[in-house]
């Protein structure tokens, strides 16, 4: 098993370095010079000079790659060329409202998904599994948006149990914060429970088939039995899976929802830097989000073990 | 008295019958044989005994077991029974077992559910149990896994969770089909004893005649879902009233008429051929294992127009063997020439070289695709020559194919799903024949297929080498069969070949201790009752 975790370590690391070399070099690509943005169109060719000066613009790519990982491992993510502010700061600020939002969302999508999709698999065929599959059907093709306005005119504006955006802070108590990230993490939450009920019934159905369900059975298991203690955890490898791409995946990809809350999250952060060629402040914010990516696919690279001891063995 | 008996059963699902007026009748302390092809319905008979029927099941008559009918017994009666009255053993031991428990959790679980024992004493009775069926404690700790153990050792395990709780009756559904013969010979030694020693009764499910004269008590010859003859195994077999049962048998015995066409030319040269691999794991910190030698220096000829067989159990090289034959395992060491030309997968193999030899598999339906029609399947082999047939030609070299194995020419526009087992084979059979390769490699060919499909496959493979200029190489766990369709034999065991000679005389007089062992082990219809 440590062997196991360790081999997983050396590939997480590469994964880092690899990542890094990819969004630094293919950003130093992207054509618009931050410093002509930020002086406008009317500016002097020697200002602009003057300013990518300053700004470390004019050393060699490979020198800066250098600076912005050194400044990185000491927790500098440089200084926005937009605002003057330290990036880390800003990307702190943000991410005190996506990781909770993610979080949050994940688990609800969770604590949703298993029931559903452990009660249609046992029923498979009935009328409950139908109307399963038609529900989750229509959590994946209706977008996360969409139900984000509903919630909004319901809960927000007709009954008024929660406020219709913003953030009000965590320094004004935790519990303010948790009910202004509750409509948007359901709004996230709804479409990934429908897929991940899918791939649970799917994985579970295909597990029920296995001799060593039936073996259970003829032990004198009940349906109910066997699948609880022999089908689900041979189930979870698929499982454990999504789960892990769709933190990914709410972390960076709520900018929307962010919007429709008027959530000061990562998503909104990246887009305006990227709109303003704030091209630090986005390569800090990508390396973060994929720094968060390669951490949880190790967290679920160790959770495969944990579930399965065939594949302790490094 | 019968501890068991089976009276008037009909099964139907979703309204196919499956079953027709089955009755039988076990006792304690004996094993009954139920024999049948594949469909026969032997496994759903016991299935229906167990209730572990699919969805749309439809069974009437009665199950007489322990004062109680359980044809009629509720869900949670049953609950009861299996596990605890009964037992059951499959044919899969690879996948019988839970791959994420510990096979100790495994046993225990059918003691704790039925005496509600706390887990200490679970996890004792367990070691006990497990001791008992020879996975002794030093080697065998509870806390191993399925995927740490052989596949014989699994089925110990399979055995153990049935007889833990010495349950009256076992059923066994073709327990010893996926294993090796010297394995299948334990297993079967270790199911007679626990008969014996238990009293339980046991109702031993195959469609080996061999397993069943070795090993049952009496015997149920089943055939489309009936019971076609039954009594005491020496009587059934000295007196065969079925004429079911003696086609089953002439079957199992069935000699193809074969005449040698070897020649003194060598078709295949293998000469200290060595394949190895790395050890396990290596890495940063750990040190490689030692490399394993799946093929340890081994020499052979075959000769033109000559079959040859190979024999050898699981894992002792054989399938790295045939790969290196057909030039897609890279060798470490020897050399290997076919028609005195280098097969070598370090480098591309030469089509005209692949065109002279042809390989059918165990499986005739995985190695067909199913979307494409037989007429293109059959002609797949046609990309290794430089002027393939077209247009009439290539109908008729498809239509010449088919014929020569026993189908029609109109069969060359069916799907591959609307044959048999038996056909797909003839299928197979034609794909490799319809460029005329020199040599065919049969890996298990007829493994796969009941008796009688066997026998007739064996026929046509004889009577084709003497239409076509053909040498087979001829590899298999079956030794009846090898004895049946070779000329000569080569014993394989650990990467080496043990044993090689005239087939008769190695069957004969068998030098090497190994091969004496397996044609010990091996079931023989003549030791029956």
């Amino acid at each position: 098993m440590l062997r196991y975790a360790f081999r997983r370590l050396i590939s997480f690391a590469l994964a880092l370095v690899v990542a890094s070399l990819v969004v630094f070099f293919s950003l130093e690509v992207v054509p618009g010079d931050p410093a002509a943005y930020m002086m406008g169109l009317n500016a002097r060719p020697e200002a602009v000079e003057a300013l990518r000066a300053e700004l470390g613009l004019d050393r060699a790519p490979a020198q800066r790659y250098v600076a912005w990982i050194g400044g990185m491992l000491q927790g500098d993510f440089g200084t926005s060329y937009t605002y003057r502010a330290p990036v880390a700061g800003m990307i702190a600020d943000r991410l005190w409202v996506s990781l909770p939002l993610a979080l949050y969302a994940l688990a609800l999508s969770t604590l949703i998904a298993f029931p559903v999709g452990i009660w249609a698999a046992a029923r498979r065929g009935s009328a409950a599994d139908m109307a399963v599959i038609g529900t989750t059907q229509l959590g994946i093709a209706v977008p996360n948006f969409w139900f984000a306005m509903i919630l909004v005119a319901v809960f927000a504006i007709n009954l008024g149990w929660f406020s219709a955006g913003g953030f009000p802070g965590w320094e004004n108590g935790f519990w303010g914060g948790l009910k202004a990230l509750t409509l948007p993490a359901i709004a996230l939450a709804l479409p990934q429970a429908s897929i991940l009920a899918r791939v649970m019934r799917s994985a579970l159905i295909d597990t029920l088939g296995e001799d060593f369900v039936r073996t259970a059975r003829a032990k004198g298991l009940s349906p109910g039995q066997a699948l609880r203690r022999h089908a689900l955890r041979n189930a979870l490898i698929p499982v454990l899976t999504i789960i892990g791409l769709q933190f990914s995946f709410l972390l960076a990809g709520a900018i929307i929802i962010e919007n429709v809350f008027y959530l000061p999250g990562l998503g909104r952060l990246v887009f305006q830097a990227i709109q303003q060629r704030d091209l630090i402040v986005v390569e800090g914010v990508v390396m973060l989000l994929v720094f968060a990516v390669i951490t949880v696919t190790f967290l679920v690279d160790l959770a495969y073990a944990a579930v399965d001891p065939r594949l302790r063995r490094g | 008295m019968s501890l068991l008996s089976i009276e008037g059963l009909d099964l139907a699902i979703h309204g196919v019958p499956i079953l027709k007026r089955v009755s039988l009748a076990v006792a304690p302390g004996r094993i009954l044989g139920v024999i049948g092809e594949s469909g026969s319905g032997k496994s759903m008979t016991a299935f229906s005994v167990m209730r572990l029927l699919p969805r749309g099941a439809d069974l009437s008559g009665r199950i007489l077991f322990a004062g109680q009918d359980l044809a009629q017994a509720g869900e949670a009666q049953m609950g009861r029974v299996r596990g605890a009255g009964i037992g059951m053993v499959f044919q899969e031991p690879m996948t019988a077992l839970n791959p994420l428990q510990t096979i100790g959790a495994q046993v225990a679980e059918t003691l704790r559910l039925h005496d509600g024992l706390s887990a200490r004493t679970a996890a004792a009775r367990a070691r006990a149990v497990l001791d008992r069926v020879g996975l002794p404690e030093p080697e065998f700790p509870l806390g191993r896994y399925p995927h740490e153990l052989s596949g014989g050792q699994r089925q110990r395990v399979v055995i153990a969770m049935a007889i833990a709780r010495r349950p009256r009756l076992l059923i066994a559904d073709e327990p010893t089909t996926a294993l090796d013969v010297t394995t299948q010979a334990q297993i079967l030694a270790l199911i007679r004893r626990l008969v014996d020693e238990d009293g339980m009764g046991a109702i031993f499910i195959t469609h080996d005649l061999g397993v069943v004269a070795n090993v049952a008590d009496s015997v149920a010859i089943m055939r489309r879902g009936a019971v076609v003859e039954a009594g005491p195994t020496a009587q059934v077999f000295a007196e065969m009233r079925h004429p079911y049962t003696r086609a089953l048998f002439a079957a199992a015995t069935h000699q193809p008429a074969r005449r040698p066409h070897a020649a003194p030319e060598p078709l295949l040269q293998v000469q200290d051929v060595v394949r190895s691999y790395p050890g396990r794991g290596g890495g940063l910190l750990a040190r490689r294992g030692a490399a394993k030698r799946a093929v340890d220096g081994v020499s052979f000829t075959l000769h033109r127009g000559e079959s040859l067989g190979l024999v050898g159990e699981s894992g002792c090289g054989k399938s790295t063997l045939t790969r290196a034959i057909l030039g897609l395992e890279p060798v470490q060491g020897g050399r290997i020439a076919l028609a005195g030309q280098a097969v070598d997968a370090h480098r591309p193999v030469p089509r005209a070289l692949r065109a002279k030899v042809q390989v059918v598999f165990q499986d005739p339906y995985g190695s067909f695709n199913p979307r494409h029609r037989v007429s293109r399947l059959v002609t797949e082999p046609f990309h290794l020559l430089d002027q393939p047939p077209a247009g009439i030609a290539r109908a008729h070299a498809v239509a010449e194919a088919l014929e020569a194995v026993g189908l029609r020419a109109g069969d060359a526009d069916k799907y591959i799903h609307e044959f048999s087992g038996g056909q797909r084979q003839r299928i197979a059979i034609a794909r490799a024949l319809i460029i005329r390769p020199e040599l065919i490699v049969l890996d298990e060919a007829v493994s796969a297929l009941d008796v009688q499909v066997r026998a007739q496959i064996l026929d046509l493979l004889a009577d084709l080498t003497d239409t076509y200029d053909l040498s087979y190489l001829f590899i298999s766990h079956d030794l009846h069969v090898v004895r049946r369709i070779t000329d000569r034999v080569l014993v394989m065991r650990a990467g080496r070949i043990v044993e090689q000679g005239a087939t008769e005389r190695v069957f004969q007089a068998p030098e090497h201790p190994y091969t004496r062992a397996l044609l010990a082990a091996a079931p023989d219809l003549t030791k029956a009752g």
